[in-house]
């Protein structure tokens, strides 16, 4: 797998309880244990997620070697959330025209 | 359905986003609104108040394509690319060059039919790493936060 930054966050934002994680460090930062809790899941495989999201610089862990808790580094996200912003800025008004005029199409046939 | 206001995208891979659209039309007609310079230019317009002054696709394989916009306050934006792949009413690829400071991506786009519906996938490929490289070095730009947060909220409702 490629190893470049871009890459790192798509292939670490490609599964949903991972994207379920960030969902939930957004809105501050979390234990391991608290983050185990609503996904039905033990700790290691929680750990395991958290290891992706931190080689993917989304999170940061504390150093506090008991807790280390986990909080949400929205960097990377800028690139991702960037090209998202420009596809739904160009296709959503793009396409909401496209209903309209596949109707004219149709018509006209 | 195609009365949301938000388009889908999904990330299929580490290297790629797709947006998905159903639209209520056959499918040789969406494929034709796509591919036709006479019906691009109709409605590929992005936001309101923009223009499609140029609008060229030589639609077969190693043909080129070139679009440029103007923007309401005077600005350009122009496009370029090549088909690489080209399967009538199904199925086209094709490279595309926003500019210097973007990557350049490939494009496939698929048409399905479903009944009278059709619906759409994009796929935007990242064709090399050091395009992603370079695709890494923009957008740094203010106001970013807001994309985080709007992306934090768009994470939570997909979670």
């Amino acid at each position: 797998m490629a190893d470049d930054p871009l890459s790192l966050t798509f292939a670490a934002l490609a599964d949903p309880t991972r994207r379920a994680i960030l969902a939930r460090l957004a809105e501050g930062a979390a234990t391991v244990k608290e983050l185990s809790e609503p996904f039905a899941m033990s700790g290691p495989a929680v750990s395991k997620h958290l290891r992706v999201l931190e080689r993917a610089g989304l999170i940061t862990r504390g150093r506090d070697a008991q807790w280390r808790p986990c909080a949400l580094d929205a960097t990377p996200l800028r690139e991702v959330s960037e090209w998202a912003e420009a596809f739904r800025h160009f296709w959503e008004p793009s396409y909401r025209r496209l209903d309209a005029y596949l109707r004219h199409m149709k018509e006209t046939e | 359905m195609s009365t949301t206001d938000t388009v889908p995208w999904s990330l299929p891979s580490d290297v790629e986003v797709a947006m998905t659209r159903t639209f209520d039309a056959p499918r040789h007609l969406v494929f034709d609104a796509f591919t036709k310079p006479e019906h691009v230019v109709h409605w590929m317009l992005g936001p309101d108040g923009w223009t499609m002054p140029v609008c060229e696709i030589d639609l077969r394989p190693g043909g080129r394509w070139h679009m440029v916009w103007h923007r309401p306050d005077g600005s350009t934006m122009s496009m370029v690319g090549r088909y690489l792949e080209v399967t009538p009413h199904t199925r086209t690829v094709q490279t595309e060059s926003w500019g210097p400071e973007w990557p350049e991506t490939v494009n496939t786009t698929e048409f399905t039919a479903d009944g009278d519906r059709t619906t759409v996938v994009q796929t935007m490929r990242f064709p090399s790493k050091e395009a992603r490289d370079r695709a890494s070095g923009t957008g740094m730009r203010d106001g970013a936060t807001t994309s985080y947060e709007r992306l934090a909220a768009y994470l939570a409702e997909r979670s």
